[in-house]
């Protein structure tokens, strides 16, 4: 007989079939692939980042190709919170899995009242906020880079809302786990680590970059080692769960990440080279624990064998 | 909905050939595509894995079907059309698709005119079969750099240009059409193009001053090919919102709709 492998957990009530989702802005609203993956099988859904407003994006070029990933500056491309709960919720809601809805704003207000919008729905398991865009000139990484104003978001957040309140974190900052420490006292149920690294690509025959907005945002398998140091760093520092980001590609690397103490993972670009790939990643951490006597995945979590004493992190944790 | 057909599989290699230079034939057997494929629809191309080879997928037209066979026309450029140029016979490849829309086959006009500029033929042979079978009449002009790179199999009516003069007009393929245009004797013309940017962006303007209905299929450095990364956007001429994606919306376009 098999054995059974319990892959569920919570964050705040919510409960999640299994520790596998896809990252926001990797798999749009969820029904642009219907036909190729079965989204049900997923632990949910990150949307795509939504905005008061309908945004445009950048001008193109919008992506370039690197070494084992890609850079993307596409600016938060995105139909806007009206739009959304119209046209989009609804299938969404269908679903048997969890909607996780990601937000993007220009300012606390905005944050707010597209969050107090979302509160009126059916549907929506919880929030991720996206405080750490790169390719955006306000928002994003104005307020992900300082540490105050990430923390009196989710403060003011976590007021309107009594679902799951998961901040995204950005890299691109000295210490990480300064900024996962200061979301977690102001009332955060989880984050999400990391968001993209800010990158650039040159076309040497034009002198020109590659991106229209210079630099943009890394992704990827080549941006793992650092998502996983970033993740590993984080939860040295904090008690809240961690979702895991960046350049999964393979069972082995989602249990790397669980192993450095991610409560749970997120597949990102990977979605666009395989759009059933998170599926298969989901099925394949199942195999993965009957094979090695593992009767639940939390077993898992942060189940490194390793003394950070001996890690150069220490020194700031 | 353009995905409801769209399956990512591992299809086998039948032939690949040299068919002009650097310029490279592939035969797929694809059943699943052939049953829904139209002609302008593309496939998106896994070439290489674990690091050998590109990480992304790389969007390719679909020249031809056959039976259940799909034929891709590729000009080698870089690290995936090489590793493609050297599939054999039985060798596997993974491929997403059909995807895109698919050439407006069914407008209202008497002759087709296909403009393609280098490896932009492309999207024709498949184009000329459908249009064949609907009695519509064709005239195919075709642009190279030189003689050594033209393809011209499953095409009718061909006019040539080549920008060094070793073979046809010397010139290019805009230069070459644009007399063709005022003729009557086609009756109401349109336009089907595909090739580099610099010349759908004349080729488009030369239409509007003729007022030539014109579609072209646009190239576009794209990620995931099913409109989930946002990555391809082209500016809208009209229209509710700035961009339009390249792979969902298009990657055939009416020349008017959009700005290059």
């Amino acid at each position: 007989m098999e054995q059974k492998v319990k892959t569920s957990f919570t964050i705040r009530g919510a409960e999640f079939g299994n520790r596998v989702f896809v990252a926001s802005g990797t798999f749009g609203y969820g029904d642009e692939v219907r036909e190729l993956v079965d989204v049900n099988r997923l632990g949910g859904i990150f949307t795509k980042s939504l905005s008061w407003k309908m945004r445009s994006g950048n001008p193109p070029q919008r992506i370039v190709e690197t070494a084992s990933g890609m850079l993307n500056s596409i600016g938060l491309a995105n139909i806007g919170v009206h739009a959304f709960i119209e046209q989009k919720l609804p299938y969404l809601r269908s679903l048997q899995t969890q909607i996780l809805v990601n937000i993007a704003a220009s300012s606390i207000q905005e944050f707010c009242d597209i969050l107090e919008l979302l509160e009126q729905q059916e549907g929506i398991a919880g929030y991720e906020i996206n405080v750490s865009c790169p390719n955006v000139k306000e928002g994003g990484l104005n307020f992900g880079t300082d540490c105050s104003m990430t923390a009196e978001i989710t403060k003011r957040l976590r007021t309107l809302t009594q679902k799951p309140l998961i901040i995204k974190l950005t890299p691109n900052v000295t210490h990480i786990s300064e900024f996962a420490r200061a979301v977690e006292d102001a009332g955060a149920d989880a984050v999400s680590v990391i968001n993209t690294l800010i990158g650039m690509a040159v076309d040497v025959k034009t002198r020109k970059p590659k991106l229209s907005t210079v630099t943009g945002g890394l992704s990827g398998p080549a941006m793992k080692p650092v998502a996983l140091a970033k993740v590993y760093e984080v939860s040295q520092s904090v008690k809240i769960p961690i979702f895991g980001i960046g350049g999964i590609a393979s069972v082995e690397d989602a249990v790397e990440f669980l192993l450095v103490g991610a409560t749970a993972v997120q597949i990102g670009t990977m979605n666009f080279i395989d759009p059933a790939i998170s599926v298969k990643i989901a099925d394949g951490l199942m195999y993965y624990a009957r094979e090695n006597d593992i009767s639940d995945i939390a077993s898992l979590v942060g189940a490194l064998d390793a003394d950070v004493k001996f890690s150069v992190l220490q020194s700031w944790l | 909905m353009m995905l409801q057909s769209a399956v990512q599989r591992f299809y086998a290699v039948e032939s690949c050939q040299e068919v002009a230079a650097k310029t490279y034939l592939l035969r797929f057997t694809a059943p699943e595509i052939t049953c829904s494929v139209r002609p302008g629809q593309f496939v998106n191309i896994l070439t290489g894995k674990d690091g050998a080879g590109p990480f992304l997928r790389r969007p390719f037209s679909i020249a031809r079907i056959d039976g259940n066979s799909v034929e891709i026309l590729f000009h080698v450029v870089g690290r995936g059309t090489v590793i493609l140029s050297k599939k054999r016979s039985g060798d596997e490849i993974d491929v997403l698709g059909p995807l895109g829309q698919s050439f407006r086959v069914d407008a209202d006009y008497d002759t087709a005119f296909f403009a393609a500029g280098g490896i932009g033929v492309a999207s024709f042979p498949f184009l000329t079969d459908v249009l064949k079978k609907q009695g519509r009449h064709v005239e195919t002009f075709l642009g190279w750099r030189n003689a050594d790179q033209v393809y011209t199999t499953h095409l009718l009516n061909i006019h040539m240009a080549t920008d060094d003069g070793s073979l046809g007009f010397h010139g290019n393929v805009v230069q070459l059409i644009e007399p063709f245009l005022d003729r009557k004797d086609f009756g109401k013309i349109k336009i089907f193009a595909c090739g580099p940017t610099v010349m759908l962006r004349a080729l488009s303007d030369l239409a509007k001053r003729k007022n030539i209905c014109c579609e072209m299929s646009l190239e576009g450095q794209m990620a995931c090919g099913v409109g989930i990364c946002q990555g391809c956007p082209v500016e809208r001429s009209h229209g509710s919102s700035k961009y339009a994606l390249i792979c969902k919306e298009g990657p055939t376009f009416i020349s008017t709709d959009v700005h290059l």
